[in-house]
C-alpha cells in the first residue's frame, strides 16, 4: 500500500514528523518498507512567466527570454525547444540549489543569464523530460514551486499483513493513527446527491451470500473527456495509480480513500437488468485487460441480459467500459464475501487491487458512503445528472461480540495495563465494548474483519500498549534434566567424526537435476517438484552424490587438486503411504590421501582408504558384500550390511560418470544412513582373563575371487571354542603363488579364559580351522 | 725380571693411534691378550722363586692396571667421539613441517546451528525434527492458515508431484509444522527447538531457494509474551557474546501465532530483523487437543543463515551453497 503523506495528513494530522509517523506505524503493525520524498530538497524555485522569448545572437538552439518571476523580470538564456512567450514554467533563480547543479548569474555565449527554466528531470520529478515543465496558464507567477506543486510530500509504502485489510485505504490508516496517537480525525464529509435523474437499473441479486450489499446508480450526461484535476493526479500518482481518464481516476481514487472497489459502466452497453450471479460453467468474458476468460461455475460475475459483463470484484468487461464517448454510467459499489473471493483472482492470475482488497475484507459499513463520494466527485468533475441508489441488501456479515478478560490480558502479554487503560485503548481504536469486574464485551466495526476471538483484542491491547514497552523476562519454570542416551550418538557426534577423518562438510540442494537421478541411481522416476526454480533443481534427491560430485566439480574448476566432503542430510524416496525421508551421511574422496608435502609420497585414494573411513563411523561391526550399485565400479562396489539390514553402499565411482564429470582421477563415494550410526554400546565390563592369548600365523592359498570376509566369517560362525579373532594381515600375489590364486596370512588369537592353553589344543582347533577352510574355500596352506 | 714399565708408554702410544673400537681391541691384545706382552709377564712368574714372586707380581700388577687404565680411557673417549659423530649426523632441520594429515571442518550452518542448540540445551530444550516434503495439512492448515488464506500468498510454495495421491504435498516454507508434530506426539510442558531446511520459490542475491530456520516451542502453563522477548533476548545475548543487545519487537502477523511480532536486534546502532515470533494461536492448540484455557507458549523462527552472516561477517548468503572449500575451510576452528 502505497501513499501521499499530504494526503494522510489532510484526515488524520498527528504532531510527529514525517520519520515518527512512520515509526509510528511499523511499531502499530504497518510496517513502513519504503519513504522517500515525493521531491528532492531545493529551494528559491517558484512559478515565472516568459513574457519574451527571443533567438539567442551568436546559437541556433538557444533562446534569451524576458521571465516574469514575480516583483521583477529578469533575463534568462533558455535552451528547451517549448520556451515561449506566454509560457508558464518553474524559474530557478540565483542561488537556487538543484540536484547537481547550482544556480549562479552566468554569461551564456556572452549574453548574461540571472536564472533557469527548469524541466521536471531538472527538479527530480521524473527521470526524464522533454523541455521545460508547462505549469497551466493560472498559476500564480511568484509562487514557491513546492508550494504550487505540493511537493512538501512524502510517499510511504506499507508492508501490510493479510489480516490489516482494513488499512488498504487513507481513510483506514488514518483511522488506525487516530488509534495510535489520539489526534483529532477528519474524515471525508459524506454528501448525498441529490436526484435530478430519473433513469436507474434494477439489480437482481441471484447470490445473496457472495454479495450481500449491491449499490448503483446511473449518472446521466457525464464529460467523459474531462480533465482529471491536478490535486487528485498527484494523489493518485504518489501512490502508484497512473491516470487513465476522469472516470476511471474517480473510481481509482475512492478505491484508496476508502479502500472500496468501484466500477463504473457505459449504462449505454449494459442491455436490461443487472444480475449478479455465479457464472454457467463455460461462459466466456473479455476483460479490461484483453484477456478472455472461460468462466467456472464458482467465478461471481456481474451480468447483464446479453451475459457476465464483469468479473465481480476483481475486473471489469471490456465491452461495458467507458470510454472517451461514454455519455452516461452505472456506478457499482458492491460488498462481495472474502469467503467467495478468495483464492479467485490467483486462479484466474489476475491480482487486482480491487480483488486484493475483497479477498481480505472490505468495510462493508461503507459501501453507500463511498457511492455517494463517487458520486460528488463525478459530479464535481465530469458533470452530469444522478439518478436514485439501487440499494440491494441482504444479510451483511454480524460482528459477534468478543470477550476479553482482563486478568488473561495482563497474564499473556506480562505487561501491567489497567482495566481503564484498556477501556481507552478499545475508545481510540472505535471499538464498541461494555466492561464488567474486568471482563470486556466487545463489539468490532464493520470495517475490522480481525477481531473474532480473545486473542485478537489482545493483540490489539498490545499493538496500541507499545510492543516496545513489553518487558524482556526470562520465565521461571519449574527445573528437570533433560533425558541423556548414551548408547546414542547425535549426528553431530558423526559430523565431528569425520572431521577427524579430514572430511570438510558441504551442504548442497536437496533438489537436484533429473540427470543425477538418472545416472547415479538409476532412478526413472523422482519425486519431481511442481513448480522447480530451475530445471536443474527439479526433483527430490534419492541420494546425495550428486550434491557432492557437484561440489567437487566446482573445486575442482577452482584450482583444488584432491577434495574430502560430506554432507548429512535426508534423501527422499516415495513410498506406499506418500513419502520417506532419510537422514543420510555421505562421503566422497578426490585425488592424494594426503594434502602435497614433503615427507609423504603422493599416493592417490583407493578403496580401501574410503573403507576405513567408514569402519570408523561404526560402533558395531558392520559387512561389506559385493553387489552393484548405477553409480558404482563394478569391481568396486559394497553394500554395507548391519546384521541383516542394508545400511549403505561404498565404492569407486564408476569409470563412465568419471568421464562425464570429467574427473581425471579416481573417486570414491560412500553413502550411510545414519540411523545405522547412531546406535553404540554403553560399555559393560567383562572381566580381563589372566592367561594370555595364544596366537598362531597362517597363510592360505586360495582362488583369487574367494572373500577374505566370507573365509572369516565361516570360522566365526563355526563356533569353535576358545578361538578368539581371526584376522587378515597380509595380501600377497606374484612369485611363490600360481596364477588366479592369491596368499591371505590370516592371525589366529584363542584363549582359554581359565587356563594357558596346550599346544595339543591350539593345534586341534587349528586343524578345525583348517579343515573348515579346505572344505569351503579348497584353502591349502602356503 | 725386565723392567716392564716400558710397556706403559707404548700401550699409551699404541692405544691412541686407534680410532675406533675394534682397532683398539685389536691394540689391546698385544698387550693383555692370551700372547700379550703383560700376559706373557704374568706366565713367567711361575719360573720365579718363590721369595721374588711377590715383588715381580705386584710390579706385572701395577703395570697391567696402568695399560688397562689407559685402554679404558681410550675406549671412552673413542665412545664419545662415534655417539657425537652419530648425534651430528642425525640432527635435523626442526623447522621443516610435521607430517600433515587432511584437515577437515564443519559448514559455518552447522556451527551456527550447533551453537543455537548447545544455548538453547542449556535451559533444558530438546532438539525436535520433522519431515521437510510435508502435507499441506501441516504446512498451512494445521497452522491455521485455510486454503486460499491470502497468508498462503506469503509464502512461495514449492509444490511436489504426488502422482496418485490425492493429498496435497509441499516442501515446507517453514519448520513450524514440527510444532504441530511434536505437540500431537508430547503433552505439555514442552520446550523444544526444530532446527531444519526450508524451502521457498525464490532465488536472488538475497534469497536461496533452500535455506535453514530454528524455530522454539514453550508450552506451560504461565508463559508469557514478555518471557518470549526474555528468552530471544536472552539467547542472543548469548549466541552473540553481547550484553548490551536488545530485541525489539514489532507487530506482525501469522496465523499460527496470535499476538505476532517481528523480532528486531540492536545491531550497530540500528535495528535488523532476525525473525518472526508470537504466542501460540489456540487455533493450533486446538489441532492438537492442547487446552488453551490451561496452557499457553510461544514459538518463534530465526533464519540461521541470518545469524551465520551476522556472526561471521558473510556478506552474501550465496556462498553458504556454493560449497567453496575456499569458503569453507575459513571456517575450521
Amino acid at each position: 500500500m502505497q501513499f501521499s503523506e499530504q494526503w494522510l495528513r489532510s484526515m488524520v494530522n498527528p504532531d510527529l514528523d514525517t520519520a515518527q509517523l512512520g515509526h509510528a506505524l511499523t511499531m502499530a503493525g504497518l510496517e513502513v518498507e519504503e519513504l522517500t520524498a515525493v521531491a528532492p530538497a531545493f529551494e528559491r524555485i517558484v512559478v515565472a512567466e516568459i513574457l519574451e522569448a527571443a533567438k539567442h545572437p551568436d546559437a541556433d538552439r538557444l533562446q534569451v527570454c524576458k521571465v516574469n518571476v514575480g516583483g521583477e523580470v529578469l533575463q534568462i538564456v533558455c535552451g528547451a525547444p517549448n520556451a515561449r512567450a506566454g509560457l508558464k514554467a518553474p524559474c530557478a533563480l540565483v542561488g537556487a540549489e538543484l540536484p547537481g547543479i547550482s544556480i549562479k548569474q552566468a554569461k551564456v555565449r556572452g549574453v548574461e543569464s540571472f536564472g533557469m527554466m527548469c524541466s521536471s528531470k531538472e527538479l527530480g520529478l521524473a527521470t526524464e523530460a522533454n523541455g521545460i515543465l508547462e505549469l497551466p496558464a493560472d498559476a500564480p507567477v511568484g509562487q514557491d514551486i513546492r508550494e504550487y506543486l505540493a511537493l512538501n510530500d512524502h510517499t510511504y509504502t506499507l508492508k501490510l499483513t493479510p489480516n490489516r485489510a482494513d488499512c488498504l485505504s487513507i481513510l483506514g490508516i488514518a483511522r488506525d493513527v487516530v488509534a495510535m496517537t489520539g489526534a483529532p480525525f477528519n474524515a471525508p464529509e459524506i454528501v448525498t446527491a441529490a436526484v435530478t435523474d430519473t433513469q436507474s437499473k434494477a439489480v437482481k441479486v441471484a447470490a445473496p451470500a457472495a454479495c450481500p450489499a449491491y449499490y448503483g446508480r446511473v449518472i446521466a450526461g457525464v464529460n467523459a473527456q474531462a480533465v482529471t484535476p491536478d490535486w487528485m493526479l498527484r494523489r493518485l500518482e504518489r501512490s502508484g495509480i497512473r491516470s487513465i481518464s476522469a472516470l476511471v481516476d474517480i473510481t481509482n481514487y475512492v478505491l484508496l480513500e476508502f479502500g472500496q472497489p468501484m466500477h463504473a459502466f457505459d449504462l449505454n452497453l449494459l442491455q436490461g437488468d443487472i444480475q449478479v450471479r455465479f457464472a454457467t460453467a463455460g461462459e466466456k468474458l473479455a476483460l479490461l485487460n484483453d484477456t478472455e476468460i472461460t468462466l467456472k461455475a464458482d467465478d461471481l460475475v456481474i451480468a447483464d441480459n446479453q451475459g457476465p459483463v464483469a468479473l465481480a470484484g476483481i475486473m471489469g468487461g471490456k465491452a461495458s467500459s467507458v470510454t472517451n464517448a461514454t455519455q452516461s454510467i452505472f456506478l457499482e459499489s458492491a460488498f462481495f464475501t472474502p469467503d467467495v473471493m478468495a483464492g479467485k483472482a490467483r486462479r484466474l492470475g489476475l491480482s487486482t487491487d480491487s480483488s486484493y482488497r475483497f479477498e481480505r475484507g472490505v468495510d462493508f459499513g461503507n459501501t453507500l458512503n463511498a457511492l455517494e463520494r463517487a458520486t460528488a466527485l463525478v459530479l464535481e468533475i465530469c458533470g452530469g445528472q444522478p439518478g436514485a441508489v439501487t440499494a440491494m441488501v441482504g444479510q451483511l456479515p454480524v460482528r459477534q461480540e468478543v470477550t476479553l478478560r482482563h486478568a488473561r490480558l495482563v497474564s499473556v502479554l506480562g505487561i501491567d495495563v489497567s482495566i481503564a487503560q484498556v477501556g481507552q485503548l478499545f475508545t481510540q481504536l472505535g471499538f464498541a465494548y461494555r466492561e464488567n469486574n474486568g471482563v470486556f464485551t466487545v463489539s468490532a466495526p464493520s470495517f475490522r474483519f480481525d477481531i473474532a476471538r480473545e486473542e485478537d483484542l489482545i493483540e490489539e491491547i498490545a499493538r496500541l500498549h507499545g510492543y516496545e514497552h513489553i518487558p524482556a523476562i526470562t520465565p521461571v519454570a519449574a527445573q528437570g534434566m533433560l533425558a541423556a542416551q548414551e548408547s546414542q550418538r547425535s549426528k553431530h557426534w558423526l559430523r565431528d567424526a569425520m572431521v577427524q577423518n579430514g572430511y570438510q562438510e558441504v551442504v548442497t540442494y536437496s533438489f537436484v537435476d533429473a540427470a543425477w537421478e538418472r545416472d547415479l541411481y538409476g532412478n526413472q522416476a523422482p519425486i519431481a517438484l511442481k513448480n522447480p526454480i530451475a530445471s536443474n533443481l527439479s526433483v527430490m534427491r534419492s541420494g546425495l552424490w550428486g550434491g557432492l560430485l557437484d561440489a567437487l566439480d566446482y573445486n575442482l574448476k577452482r584450482q583444488q587438486t584432491r577434495a574430502m566432503l560430506f554432507e548429512v542430510g535426508s534423501r527422499y524416496v516415495r513410498t506406499a503411504q506418500g513419502f520417506a525421508e532419510t537422514a543420510t551421511l555421505s562421503g566422497l574422496c578426490y585425488g592424494s590421501v594426503l594434502p602435497e608435502q614433503w615427507s609423504s609420497a603422493t599416493r592417490a585414494f583407493d578403496f580401501y582408504d574410503a573403507k576405513a573411513h567408514v569402519e570408523a563411523l561404526f560402533a558395531a561391526s558392520v559387512r561389506f558384500v559385493v553387489e552393484q550399485h548405477p553409480a558404482l565400479h563394478p569391481g568396486q562396489s559394497a553394500r554395507i550390511y548391519a546384521g541383516a539390514q542394508a545400511v549403505g553402499w561404498l565404492g569407486k565411482l564408476h569409470p563412465q560418470w568419471q568421464q562425464q564429470y570429467g574427473l581425471t582421477q579416481a573417486c570414491y563415494l560412500f553413502e550411510l544412513d545414519v540411523s545405522a550410526l547412531s546406535h553404540t554400546k554403553v560399555p559393560a565390563y567383562s572381566e580381563v582373563s589372566k592367561f594370555l592369548p595364544v596366537r598362531r600365523d597362517l597363510a592360505m592359498v586360495v582362488d583369487q575371487n574367494v572373500s577374505a570376509q566370507a573365509m572369516i566369517d565361516t570360522v566365526m560362525q563355526a563356533k569353535i571354542a576358545n578361538l578368539q579373532q581371526v584376522k587378515l594381515f597380509d595380501v600377497y600375489q606374484g612369485k611363490g603363488v600360481a596364477e588366479n590364486k592369491k596368499s591371505l596370512a590370516f592371525l589366529v588369537l584363542m584363549q582359554d579364559t581359565c587356563k594357558t592353553m596346550v599346544d595339543e589344543e591350539v593345534d586341534a582347533i587349528i586343524a578345525q580351522l583348517l579343515e573348515i577352510w579346505s572344505a569351503q574355500y579348497a584353502a591349502t596352506m602356503r | 725380571m725386565a723392567d716392564l714399565n716400558h710397556l706403559i708408554a707404548e700401550a699409551q702410544q699404541d692405544f691412541a693411534a686407534c680410532n675406533d673400537v675394534p682397532a683398539l681391541e685389536n691394540a689391546k691384545a698385544k698387550y693383555l691378550g692370551k700372547t700379550g706382552s703383560l700376559t706373557d709377564a704374568l706366565k713367567s712368574l711361575g719360573k720365579l722363586s718363590a721369595e721374588e714372586r711377590p715383588a715381580a707380581g705386584a710390579a706385572i700388577n701395577v703395570v697391567k692396571q696402568a695399560v688397562e687404565q689407559a685402554l679404558n680411557a681410550r675406549r671412552d673417549s673413542i665412545l664419545a667421539a662415534e655417539q657425537a659423530k652419530q648425534l651430528a649426523s642425525e640432527t635435523i632441520d626442526i623447522t621443516l613441517p610435521g607430517r600433515s594429515q587432511s584437515v577437515g571442518g564443519l559448514h559455518p550452518v552447522t556451527l551456527t546451528l550447533r551453537r543455537v542448540e548447545e544455548l538453547f540445551h542449556s535451559i533444558g530444550f530438546s532438539v525436535a525434527d520433522g519431515p521437510e516434503i510435508e502435507t499441506d495439512f501441516y504446512n498451512f492448515t494445521a497452522l491455521n492458515i485455510p486454503d486460499n488464506h491470502p497468508a498462503r500468498a506469503m509464502h512461495d510454495t514449492f509444490y511436489v508431484e504426488c502422482g496418485n495421491d490425492s493429498m496435497e504435498h509441499v516442501l515446507r516454507t517453514h519448520t513450524s509444522p514440527v510444532q504441530v508434530h511434536y505437540m500431537q506426539d508430547n503433552t505439555p510442558p514442552l520446550k523444544i527447538i526444530a532446527p531444519g531446511r526450508v524451502y521457498r520459490v525464490d532465488s536472488d542475491a538475497t534469497h536461496s531457494p533452500m535455506f535453514h530456520q530454528v524455530e522454539g516451542l514453550w508450552v506451560d502453563e504461565q508463559i508469557s509474551f514478555a518471557n518470549l522477548k526474555g528468552v530471544v533476548q536472552d539467547f542472543l545475548q548469548k549466541f552473540f557474546e553481547r550484553d548490551d543487545l536488545t530485541v525489539r519487537f514489532r507487530p506482525s502477523f501469522f496465523p499460527f501465532t496470535e499476538p505476532s511480532a517481528e523480532m528486531d536486534m540492536s545491531w550497530n546502532g540500528g535495528w535488523l530483523e532476525i525473525g518472526g515470533c508470537g504466542m501460540v494461536h489456540p487455533e493450533v492448540l486446538k489441532h492438537v487437543n492442547i487446552d488453551s484455557e490451561k496452557y499457553r507458549g510461544f514459538a518463534f523462527g530465526l533464519g540461521v543463515e541470518r545469524l551465520a552472516m551476522l556472526r561471521y561477517g558473510v556478506n552474501d548468503l550465496r556462498h553458504f551453497f556454493n560449497n567453496d572449500l575456499r569458503f569453507l575451510q575459513q571456517f575450521i576452528k
